[in-house]
């Protein structure tokens, strides 16, 4: 599974993005948010506030309980500042 | 559908012209550019230099035209436009465009309001602003929000 950052989260993580194969009890975007806050220092420092990180599920805006098992791509970033 | 996301500049006249070359049927064009400010809202503020906008290339177009569909299906509009540029832009710049053809100029002007409305808190971009202190992401606003939400309860969703 592609999992993506964008804004301060990229900034943060370091990398823009990343495939990932979390185990297969992560089943939620919010789990996998739990499973990769998990893997370094800076995966935990940029999804602490998990209020301010909006989720989209290939390319659709997404909710925390919204399953990824048939996800391709998983997007992570603050809410949108654009126009 | 005409959706745009693009690096380079726009022009409105250019653009309009396109839409409306050969039709008899347009009664009303209502038009915005949105652009790069240095005034920056937050009181005592420095100004802002330049500001980069960071994009999500694929959702992006697909919010984008979401978007397009959802004002096509709520008001009569002969045709529509949305260019938005990504990249690094200076107090002056361009930055949106969009453009709203119909018989009448109501639809024209309330679709035109509703589509920077809803991509403003639809469109996956990010803008990063740079002033003489420093860089910072710039934060949402809940009055954006705010102006979305007016037109959940003009139309059904």
């Amino acid at each position: 599974m592609k999992v993506l950052y964008f804004a301060w989260l990229r900034q943060t993580i370091g990398v823009a993005e990343e495939t990932v194969s979390p185990p297969a009890a992560v089943g939620a975007a919010d789990e996998l948010i739990d499973w990769l806050a998990a893997q370094s220092p800076a995966h935990a420092a940029a999804f602490k506030d998990r209020a301010t990180i909006r989720i989209a599920i290939d390319q659709e805006f997404a909710e925390p309980g919204d399953s990824i098992r048939n996800a391709g791509e998983v997007a992570f970033f603050p809410p949108v500042t654009g126009g | 559908m005409a959706v745009r996301v693009q690096a380079e500049p726009f022009d409105l006249g250019r653009e309009t012209a396109r839409l409306t070359d050969g039709r008899r049927d347009v009664g009303a064009v209502a038009s915005f550019v949105g652009i790069a400010r240095e005034t920056n809202p937050d009181e005592g503020a420095a100004p802002v230099v330049a500001m980069t906008l960071e994009h999500y290339p694929g959702m992006t177009e697909r919010q984008l035209e979401a978007v397009e569909r959802e004002a096509r299906a709520r008001w009569p509009l002969l045709d529509c436009l949305i260019v938005h540029r990504y990249g690094r832009f200076e107090p002056g710049d361009p930055i949106v465009l969009v453009v709203t053809l119909s018989s009448h100029r109501q639809a024209a002007f309330d679709a035109c309001a509703f589509l920077m409305d809803y991509l403003k808190t639809r469109a996956p971009f990010w803008k990063r602003e740079e002033t003489a202190e420093g860089e910072r992401w710039v934060a949402a606003r809940a009055s954006d929000d705010a102006a979305a939400a007016r037109w959940a309860d003009a139309t059904k969703e």
